[in-house]
């Protein structure tokens, strides 16, 4: 339903006024993309395409430029992440809904959302300072030595361990998202009706069974949606990695090497770019992070929205 | 065993390994904001408020350039992202509730919400400091103020929506004009809900990094100066932790207890904030 | 007996919504001013989307759709050109829950006088002051004036809504189930009230609640599947209605 009236001349400005702030938005969305593009136009002509996205190279003294490298550690640290993430936070979100007693759900539910807004520099800088030390001198070697030592395996933990490493990176970046991806887990978790619940539990069946069987059933679109929401979110994510991930631009097998992703690079040399073509294969890479982002973000919110229809109707 | 004890085996098992997935999530979390607050308070003195940096190696400096340019940034960005915002969400669920243009905004903000905030950074870098030929504060205000614009948006269009239909209806029954319903009265029911919105919204780009550090990039002296470089507390947290230097360290402990101690309070006040208005009704 | 002179006259009314469902079936009656009419029907029938053909209110909504035509004092209200805003100033309105604005007792009823025009600080005072009174309410509020109107009960709430209504003047009064959303006690003083205002406007009042209808109005129509099904002196509706379903209805054997 929409109000319609403006016959007034002062509502004809209101609503007029509030119209372009509101297209504010839309202007954003395509302003960004626009200006990125122009930015990279340089880098896209000389590079291409499918060879930027291809090539290995990132060096400034001969300027060729390629985001295979930043690509490979924006997609490792991602999915390590989200691997460390997921189980916790959804472990969280069924505490939370389902376990935990009355008394507790509403301070864990805070203390969740307070966590969620903790921003990403305070993560990153406990990461260099706390974590990092405890990686290179408990956790890595100790990795190492049980299932570093099995064959195949063993590629992922070759090197010596420094804490400034893909691992050390992934592990603060799923630190960070369990708060975000555990608050949306719940949130699903929440929709379902309680006499659907109460059902089954008048069917005699435990409280994991009501949630396997009743709880998860009802809440996968939603869940799912969250996932990829926090995908989206930790593909961005700067200032947690940018403290340890070091700023390595080659692919490397092992998870105790340091690595660049597409925001770290932008961090660290985007001041520092001294040639045109430098600083547009940046924007270069700044636009191909907006265009994942955008695409993550878009088939997240497909699920959401389809989850809360699910529910309305 | 019998079927039954499987089952309550199952039960349990999951159970507790659900409980210990969240004590594992909140150990790992508490003892973050304990690392925070322990480093932090340590290196807490009135001279970090009160004086500028000095050279590494000399004692008594502090971060009053940061801490005022930080104000000052942020300041700016919620003057410039606030009233679009609410403007914005006012659109959403006034004038073109129940569109089809509504409802695309209202999804796309929901995107723009979460889009890398390093890439807002290189847009203003690109429109607004390449143009200029310098870093300013002002280019760091309007790229925090485009990332607090989605969040203050949405949550306006949310809390407008909540107010009931028949409010407004009375309101135009009396034959008040659409501008002095929505201003004098839907305003005013959704008052606190919007006000939680923009603390939320002024709480998310606090502690935002990425997009400061090539827009008001960094400055170690004392400026106001909103058309030059401006000091942050977070881009200097970043510069000082990579530092080689232990007060450089220490300091940027205590900017970041800081910067956490005014974020938990902002999203704690928006809590209470709300919960006093829903209690109320 | 009231009313001998028509205040509104609806002539051949049809309305559509914007899905184009027909809501309203070509309506005609003449209202009488300074009488009580009661519109009765199944929930359904069309009472409340006739009501709010009264004063505009299906504006509010794009592509619902009037045909034919409400004369109010020598004007066709179902006009294009007519200004809406005036056409509300002079038909006040009470829903079927209250509706409080977010504002002080003081200022829900100030805020319509203001729209008025009305700018001096004594005369909104003394308004707010009569229309409170009118409203048998202001012994109840008149120390707490510039309290929140949130904080009222529920029949208090929907007496400020009258006051509210009724302290710009208007000339019509359009009630719309007013008392179903309040216990007995608060009903009887809002029955009371609406006994009191037609001295002064004409009131068309939507009720499921036949009592009601039967001890307040002056006239009655019964409206079933978007058409008027009869409409005569509310004494003769109760006591010798002339059509079946009428009588039906009224006896309680059907909706």
């Amino acid at each position: 339903m929409a109000i319609s009236l403006k016959k007034n001349p002062v509502d004809m400005i209101f609503s007029f006024i509030t119209a372009v702030a509101s297209l504010s938005v839309l202007i954003l969305i395509a302003g960004i993309l626009y200006v990125l593009f122009l930015e990279s136009s340089l880098a896209i002509k000389k590079f291409g395409v499918l060879q930027f996205i291809a090539s290995t190279d990132w060096d400034p003294v001969k300027r060729l430029f390629g985001a295979a490298t930043n690509l490979y550690g924006t997609a490792i640290t991602t999915m390590l992440s989200l691997l460390i993430a997921i189980p916790v936070a959804i472990g969280i979100a069924i505490f939370v809904t389902e376990i935990a007693p009355n008394f507790l759900k509403g301070p864990i539910g805070i203390a969740i959302e307070l966590l969620a807004a903790i921003p990403s520099i305070i993560y990153g800088m406990w990461g260099l300072f706390t974590l990092a030390p405890i990686m290179s001198n408990y956790i890595e070697p100790a990795l190492k030595s049980t299932i570093g030592k099995l064959p195949l395996i063993s590629i992922l933990f070759a090197g010596t361990p420094l804490g400034i490493d893909i691992l050390t990176a992934s592990t603060i970046l799923g630190i960070m998202i369990i708060p975000f991806t555990a608050s949306v887990s719940r949130d699903s978790f929440n929709l379902t009706p309680s006499v659907v619940k109460e059902s089954a539990y008048a069917l005699g069946a435990t409280k994991w069974e009501v949630v396997k069987s009743v709880v998860l059933p009802y809440s996968k679109l939603g869940v799912f949606g969250g996932i990829v929401l926090s995908l989206g979110r930790a593909l961005g994510e700067t200032m947690a990695v940018a403290f340890v991930l070091g700023n390595n631009h080659q692919i490397t097998t092992s998870l105790l090497d340091a690595a660049a992703t597409i925001t770290v690079t932008l961090a660290n040399e985007f001041t520092e770019a001294d040639t045109d073509i430098y600083l547009s294969s940046l924007f270069y890479l700044a636009l191909l992070l907006f265009v994942m982002s955008f695409i993550t973000l878009s088939i997240a919110k497909f699920f959401l929205i389809r989850a809360e229809r699910k529910f309305s109707r | 065993m019998s079927r039954e004890n499987l089952r309550k085996m199952e039960n349990f098992i999951a159970l507790a390994l659900c409980t210990l997935a969240a004590m594992f999530g909140l150990f790992w979390l508490i003892f973050i904001l304990g690392d925070v607050l322990r480093h932090g308070i340590s290196a807490l003195n009135i001279s970090l408020f009160v004086n500028d940096p000095v050279p590494p190696g000399i004692e008594g400096g502090g971060l009053r350039n940061a801490f005022v340019g930080h104000l000052l940034i942020t300041s700016c960005a919620t003057l410039i992202g606030v009233p679009i915002g609410v403007l914005g969400g006012t659109f959403l669920a006034e004038y073109a509730r129940g569109r089809k243009i509504a409802r695309a905004i209202s999804v796309l903000s929901d995107i723009m919400v979460s889009i890398p905030s390093i890439v807002v950074g290189a847009f203003i870098y690109a429109v607004i400091v390449k143009p200029f030929g310098h870093f300013s504060g002002w280019a760091g205000a309007v790229a925090l103020a485009i990332i607090m614009i989605p969040v203050v948006l949405r949550t306006t269009e949310d809390m407008l929506s909540l107010v009931p239909l028949t409010l407004r209806e009375a309101a135009f029954a009396l034959g008040a004009p659409y501008y002095k319903v929505i201003i004098q009265i839907v305003y005013r029911g959704a008052a606190a809900g919007i006000l939680t919105g923009i603390l939320l919204s002024i709480g998310r780009v606090v502690g935002e990094t990425a997009p400061l550090l090539f827009t008001s990039f960094n400055n170690s002296f004392f400026s106001v100066n909103m058309n030059g470089p401006v000091s942050s507390l977070t881009v200097t947290v970043f510069q000082y932790a990579m530092g080689p230097y232990d007060t450089w360290h220490a300091q940027a402990w205590a900017a970041s207890l800081m910067i956490t101690i005014f974020i938990l309070l902002l999203t704690i006040l928006g809590r209470l904030i709300l919960k006093w208005r829903y209690s109320k009704r | 007996m009231n009313g001998n002179i028509i205040k509104i006259e609806v002539k051949g009314l049809n309305f559509y919504y914007s899905g184009g469902a027909q809501g309203l079936k070509d309506i005609s009656l003449s209202m009488y001013q300074n009488a009580v009419t009661a519109l009765i029907g199944p929930s359904g029938c069309g009472k409340t989307t006739f009501l709010r053909c009264l004063n505009r209110m299906h504006d509010l909504y794009p592509d619902n759709r009037y045909e034919g035509e409400i004369w109010m004092d020598e004007k066709n209200i179902l006009q294009r050109d007519i200004d809406l805003i005036e056409l509300r100033s002079r038909i006040g309105m009470v829903f079927q829950k209250p509706t409080p604005f977010p504002m002080s007792i003081f200022e829900n009823i100030a805020f319509g006088l203001k729209l008025r025009g009305i700018k001096k600080k004594t005369e909104i005072a003394e308004r707010v002051e009569k229309a409170l009174k009118d409203a048998a309410l202001w012994d109840e509020t008149k120390d707490r004036l510039h309290g929140s109107a949130l904080a009222l009960s529920g029949g208090q709430q929907q007496r400020l809504c009258i006051a509210r209504a009724v302290a710009v003047e208007p000339e019509v009064v359009l009630m719309d189930e007013p008392c179903s959303a309040l216990d007995p006690i608060a009903t009887a003083k809002i029955e009371d009230l609406i006994m009191k205002l037609k001295k002064n406007y004409t009131v068309v009042i939507v009720t499921h609640n036949m009592q009601q209808a039967a001890r307040v109005s002056d006239y009655t129509a019964f409206l079933y599947l978007g058409a008027i099904i009869e409409y005569d002196l509310t004494d003769k509706i109760f006591t010798n209605p002339t059509n079946k379903h009428t009588e039906d209805y009224i006896t309680g054997r059907f909706g």
